[in-house]
């Protein structure tokens, strides 16, 4: 079955002369969890918006045979993106914020009341609709955001340090949320992070990118089976999890 | 930062917000009819406020339709201030191109004193209403330009790149990420704009009342100052000091009731 994204010797070279990653090889099955993990300023985000056609790559080549063309305005609706701020539109509430993917592809609101109501109540939200964002905490804005990714569908899901900001505790539990969606919808998932601990908690498949350029400098799978949760976080099969991923980034930073 | 919401904040107490001032004002008022009246000033040379009060109520036939005659120029000035200026700003931000080649001219437009032009306004422009309004509107249109410009210009970028994800049109852009976050920077021009609308239209009557024209507040002041009515000058001054409040209550109000959901300068803190 052909990958969904495959991306082939991409490079990218910022107009200052940075080349921020080289020579990415990379194939994305559908219904993975995959995580790039890496250190600050390794380049993983540039990979995630190269991805998503925000960044054109200066090399190398980006396919999606698992994805539809682009829309005759170069849209990709089938691809959702959360940034590593929320991202929301001050000015309106949480019900608006999650229908401006929709407004944009040009349906009226009355007509996707409906969906939004689903994607507000998918990430727990129920009864905030007409709430502004700056009455809510970081993790329901986090929440507003993924509902927007989410309420096209897509099929892919792209995830820039989402949860980064976040305390701990909120973070555990939008990424037990996060798992849940995953497994339900049967989306694939791209996460970027700097996390050892969340991407070995999330993904399917690691890839570990290391700095200046930044380049995959290893490929692990994580087998544990899902559905995981707490009980997951504390078991020695994930603390031997952690070390084998924390020595390939250390490896990866020192190279 | 924990995952439930925030609580509303309240703001100052009433009684302070309005009383504090208001005790103010009342007792420099005092002090100044006090002052006249211990000092038996002649009110030829400065009147107290009971004795303005009085000319007020006194020449209100000729003040009224003064005041109306400002208060029009104004207003009009305002409204083509706002309908030009936020559309040239829309202009100046759809291409970086023309913002770079008009800019210089609106700037240089805004720093010639409005008092050195509109003597030639108002030789060039035959109708007098349309001579004070193109005045008022020197000096009324830039603050609404150069904010309304900046806040077209402020979008999240984030949001930006989102709009292009979902392949949104320009239009789409500027009506759903532009134009709302502009909102607080074009109220804040609004603004300061009221009240230069105001000055601009009370200084080209001063200019053109000179030329023995007109009817507005300006008009009457410089006509009473020719007879030495000081009273009626000073009931002139306070009914333009009126209107500028006014106007800037207006506003502010306006900026209130529009941004009281989101924006942070118009939400109320607590202590």
């Amino acid at each position: 079955m052909d990958p969904l994204v495959r991306l082939t010797g991409v490079a990218k070279r910022f107009p200052n002369g940075t080349l921020a990653v080289d020579h990415v090889d990379l194939a994305i099955e559908a219904g993975s969890f995959v995580t790039l993990l890496g250190p600050s300023g390794c380049g993983k985000s540039t990979v995630l918006r190269m991805i998503a056609e925000l960044v054109r790559p200066s090399a190398g080549r980006i396919e999606r045979p698992g994805l539809p063309e682009a829309g005759t305005t170069g849209g990709h609706p089938e691809l959702g993106f959360v940034f590593q701020e929320p991202t929301l539109m001050p000015w309106a509430n949480v019900a608006d914020n999650v229908a401006l993917p929709l407004k944009v592809a040009g349906y009226a609101k009355a007509d996707v009341k409906k969906r939004i109501d689903e994607a507000i109540a998918m990430v727990g939200l129920e009864g905030f609709a007409h709430v502004y964002p700056r009455e809510l905490s970081g993790g329901m804005k986090m929440r507003v955001s993924i509902a927007r990714a989410l309420v096209t569908r897509p099929k892919l899901l792209l995830m820039d340090e989402p949860f980064a900001a976040l305390d701990e505790i909120t973070r555990f539990k939008l990424n037990n949320d996060l798992l849940e969606l995953w497994q339900r919808l049967g989306w694939t998932v791209v996460f970027v992070t700097h996390s050892v601990f969340e991407s070995v908690y999330l993904s399917n498949r690691i890839l570990v990118m290391s700095a200046r350029p930044g380049r995959i400098v290893a490929d692990v799978p994580i087998d544990a089976p899902y559905p995981r949760d707490d009980r997951f976080r504390v078991s020695d099969a994930y603390g031997d999890l952690c070390r084998v991923v924390s020595r390939h980034l250390h490896e990866a930073i020192a190279a | 930062m924990s995952d439930e919401p925030l609580p509303r904040r309240r703001g100052d107490p009433l009684w302070l917000k309005f009383g504090a001032p208001l005790l103010i004002g009342i007792l420099a008022l005092a002090g100044w009819e006090t002052m006249v009246r211990v000092n038996e000033i002649p009110w030829y040379i400065l009147p107290g406020p009971i004795a303005i009060a009085k000319t007020l109520v006194r020449d209100w036939h000729m003040l009224w339709p003064s005041l109306l005659g400002t208060l029009r120029v104004t207003v009009l000035a305002l409204i083509v201030a706002v309908v030009g200026g936020f559309s040239l700003a829309v202009l100046f931000a759809s291409a970086r191109w023309i913002e770079l080649s008009f800019f210089p001219y609106a700037v240089i437009l805004q720093v010639t004193p409005i008092v050195a032009i509109a003597p030639l306004i108002i030789i060039y422009i035959d109708n007098l209403t349309i001579a004070l309004l193109v005045c008022a509107w020197i000096v009324a249109f830039f603050p609404i330009l150069s904010n309304t410009t900046i806040g077209l210009n402020s979008a999240d970028h984030n949001l930006l790149d989102l709009m292009r994800l979902y392949g949104a049109k320009r239009w789409q852009v500027l009506r759903y990420i532009r134009i709302p976050g502009a909102l607080p920077f074009f109220l804040g021009g609004l603004r300061i704009s009221g009240g230069l609308a105001l000055i601009g239209a009370i200084v080209a009557e001063f200019v053109a009342g000179g030329a023995g024209a007109g009817s507005g507040l300006a008009f009457r002041i410089l006509e009473a100052s020719y007879r030495l009515e000081i009273p009626r000058m000073y009931a002139a001054l306070f009914l333009i000091s009126a209107t500028g409040i006014l106007i800037f209550l207006f506003f502010t109000a306006l900026t209130n009731l529009l941004l009281r959901r989101w924006h942070e300068s118009a939400i109320q803190r607590e202590g």
